[in-house]
């Protein structure tokens, strides 16, 4: 034991970071993903998809409250829900694929938490300034007119961002133009507000204050994403073989110093507040930031560019030893990421299967089993079933039940005279069909008889079918 | 004991604590953390003051706030019989026969009726409606009392037998073992049974027929269909309450049966009667 030591601190404060502007092709890519997402995150509600009079008349929404899910002209209905899981999976899938070719691209560029920090700050450089004006502010310790107002103005941005983020939200599940008055006007649902507010505080947190620690502690993905990476995954890395020995001055014949001038423009721009060249860290999103600041020092010193790359850890052993790296592609297609591809498409075909062969009229029957039958008067053997008659229609149709089975049997609606049922738009209703077969007839005896109930949308002629048993007398 | 490795430069700083040569990493918790510990700790006390939490002996600390999950139980019953006192009204002014008519007036005659059923009918009539031994099925179409709205609401709310109500449906089959002799109930056995070709004994069957006329029909009816004013079961259908089995109809002929049904006028709402009734009448049988 070494107890000389002072005891060291179990807790740190957060060491503020204050990442430089960049400009690069990866910037760029980074502007145009989070111009194309925050796009579709704030306009997808606004747009309208004509369902008929019945139907809400929202491209995207998610009607909690009815119990449906509309996108576009596809209608998903509770027992459907499999779809939803199906895309999870999906997502899921594309997730491992992404990061067994590319790392933690999804982090670096299309995350949420990436996307809005990145507003944030750039929010927060057109407010305050650039790095050194940020530093210098932040090392300020008298509040005088200007902080407090930098700090306001910078504040109430991010709020507005915030407000705009957790408005969105709600839009999603109720129609939207209605919604946003109702919400100006205060006539919105409590937890519309209780929501929008959440979501704004949890924005301005998250964005504005909490940024990277959200990744490196709250996030479980960083550490699953290990088991999906391998020597062929293209990271962010820097090239030490040809970076050290790093150190500032003028290259000579004779100098033995490497391409690294140590200018810190690397460690400057990033947003999680770490140095690359010190290998693959936990915080690194791959943002590829560095890459830009690097390469445009390369540019200006006259070197070659990717001193900081993409690479495979295998390529960076293949480059020290003086081999040409594999070809990119090769990295890219492997057993792996084909397997990923293989998988998400098997799920992507199969759902797309399971969206054309279903219909627009659609049938449950639980047969009642308690009892299992009933004898009539006159000896007739009777079964009853609950029937869920579902009409995908944005109108009222006519369905006719019929049965297909043994002939002796006959099928009667509770409440109706005939075979034919009604069915409002756009609902579910629920029936109770008998079945009835004639004392001494084959099913009445039998211990069971399968029977197969179909039904058929009067008006368009369509058709679906359940099968299940009769149960008889079993003498 | 170990020696600890030299440390090499480059190497990620330690918190200096060595255990057999175990270092630990200088990996300090961020102290927001450390912050959301406390604020956790200090809304645990809060809430143990405002909540019900600590237990006593005989109960638990109530909490300033005053909760209590029974009395929000009781807000919402509440609530829902405010809710549902419209429907109810409405349920208590429509005729009987027209309440099925009306769609919503009917689901929620239907769905209430399945309540009132299943909390106070289930134990007799069992819970999917389908009867017992000397319990009516309520499912198929032989009704000892009459099987439309007007009777079935006339039966819940009186019903049979009872002491409680005047009004109750009343009927008392004699007990013939004090009456006929036992050759004649055998006959009468026979006879009835051939009714429905269940006879084992043709000549006895023949006999019975005197016998049969001469006490049963006139309560059971000359050609044996009973009579719903009375409550004479008919005794050419394939339902027996009490059986069919010879055995089951000679304990019936000797020492009569006597169902009973307790009166619900005064312990369900008028407008549960209803929704009882409606919800008896849909269930199949009703006529």
């Amino acid at each position: 034991m070494s107890d000389s030591n002072p005891a060291p601190s179990l807790y740190a404060a957060r060491e503020p970071i204050f990442p430089r502007r960049v400009s690069g092709p990866f910037r760029n890519l980074k502007w145009i993903i989070m111009a194309v997402t925050l796009g579709i995150y704030y306009l997808t509600p606004w747009i309208r998809w004509d369902r008929g009079p019945s139907l809400p008349d929202q491209a995207v929404l998610l009607d909690l409250a009815n119990r449906r899910f509309y996108f576009f002209w596809i209608e998903i209905w509770p027992h459907e829900f499999y779809f939803v899981a199906g895309l999870l999976i999906m997502a899921g899938l594309g997730l491992f694929l992404f990061t067994s070719a590319l790392g933690r691209v999804w982090c670096g560029y299309a995350c949420p938490q990436t996307v809005w920090t990145d507003l944030y700050i750039l929010v927060e450089r057109w407010i305050e300034g650039d790095r050194n004006a940020r530093l210098r502010l932040h090392r300020q310790k008298k509040l005088d007119l200007r902080k407090a107002r930098l700090r306001l103005t910078k504040w109430v941005v991010w709020l507005l961002i915030g407000l705009a983020t957790g408005g969105a939200w709600v839009f999603y599940f109720a129609d939207a133009p209605t919604l946003a008055r109702d919400l100006i006007t205060g006539n919105a649902h409590p937890i519309a507000y209780t929501t929008v507010l959440i979501l704004t505080g949890t924005t301005f947190l998250f964005g504005g204050f909490a940024r990277e620690q959200i990744c490196i502690y709250a996030c479980p993905w960083p550490r699953i994403q290990a088991a999906m990476m391998d020597e062929d995954t293209l990271v962010v890395g820097y090239r030490e073989w040809r970076g050290e020995p790093r150190g500032k001055g003028k290259r000579t014949a004779d100098s033995e110093l490497g391409d690294c001038i140590d200018c810190m423009a690397c460690v400057n721009v990033c947003p999680v507040g770490i140095d690359i060249r010190d290998g693959q860290q936990l915080e690194c999103i791959t943002c590829a930031l560095c890459i830009d600041a690097c390469d445009d020092m390369m540019a200006k010193i006259g070197k070659p560019r990717g001193l900081i790359d993409y690479m495979a850890l295998s390529d960076e052993t293949r480059e020290r030893a003086g081999e040409k790296p594999k070809n990119v592609w090769k990295h890219i297609f492997r057993p792996r990421t084909i397997m990923y591809t293989a998988l998400w498409s098997l799920v992507g075909f199969a759902l797309l299967f399971a969206l054309f062969i279903r219909s627009d009229i659609d049938l449950t029957v639980a047969p009642v089993r308690n009892p299992t039958f009933v004898t009539l008067s006159d000896g007739t053997i009777r079964n009853t079933y609950d029937v869920r008659l579902r009409n995908k229609h944005g109108e009222e149709r006519s369905f006719r039940l019929s049965l297909v089975g043994d002939p002796a049997m006959q099928i009667e609606v509770e409440g109706v005279e005939g075979d034919t049922v009604i069915v409002a738009a756009d609902t579910a209703q629920l029936t109770r069909v008998y079945i009835a077969a004639s004392k001494d007839t084959d099913p009445a005896g039998a211990d069971t008889t399968s029977v197969r109930i179909w039904v058929e949308d009067l008006e368009s002629g369509e058709r679906a079918y359940k099968d299940t048993t009769f149960i008889g007398r079993g003498d | 004991m170990s020696k600890t490795p030299e440390k090499q430069p480059g190497d990620p700083q330690t918190t200096g604590h060595s255990w057999d040569g175990l270092e630990e990493f200088d990996n300090p918790m961020p102290r927001w953390w450390l912050w959301t510990f406390y604020a956790t700790i200090f809304w645990g006390v809060i809430y143990t003051i405002m909540y019900p939490a600590w237990p006593l002996v005989q109960s638990a600390t109530a909490g300033v706030l005053g909760w209590s999950s029974r009395a929000l139980v009781q807000e919402e019953m509440i609530a829902f019989q405010e809710a549902n006192a419209p429907l109810n009204a409405k349920l208590v002014e429509t005729p009987l026969d027209s309440i099925a008519s009306d769609a919503e007036l009917q689901q929620y005659a239907v769905n209430a009726g399945g309540a009132v059923f299943r909390t106070w009918c289930a134990q007799c009539h069992g819970s999917g409606a389908e009867g017992a031994s000397g319990f009516p099925n309520l499912l198929d179409d032989a009704w000892l009392w009459g099987g439309t709205m007007e009777d079935i609401e006339y039966s819940v709310a009186y019903g049979i037998r009872n002491e409680e109500s005047d009004d109750a449906r009343y009927s008392e089959m004699p007990a013939f073992g004090e009456i006929l002799e036992q050759d004649e109930i055998t006959q009468v056995v026979q006879y009835v049974m051939s009714l429905t070709n269940a006879q084992t004994d043709d000549g006895a069957a023949q006999a019975g027929e005197v016998v049969y006329a001469d006490n049963c029909a006139v309560c059971h009816g000359e050609d044996g269909k009973g009579d719903v004013t009375q409550g004479a079961p008919n005794l050419t259908d394939a339902i027996w309450l009490f059986g069919g089995s010879e055995q089951e109809l000679t304990e019936t002929v000797t020492y009569s049966r006597y169902g009973v049904m307790p009166a619900w006028e005064n312990r369900l709402t008028e407008a549960q009667i209803r929704a009882v009734t409606a919800y008896v009448h849909q269930l199949g049988g009703g006529q």
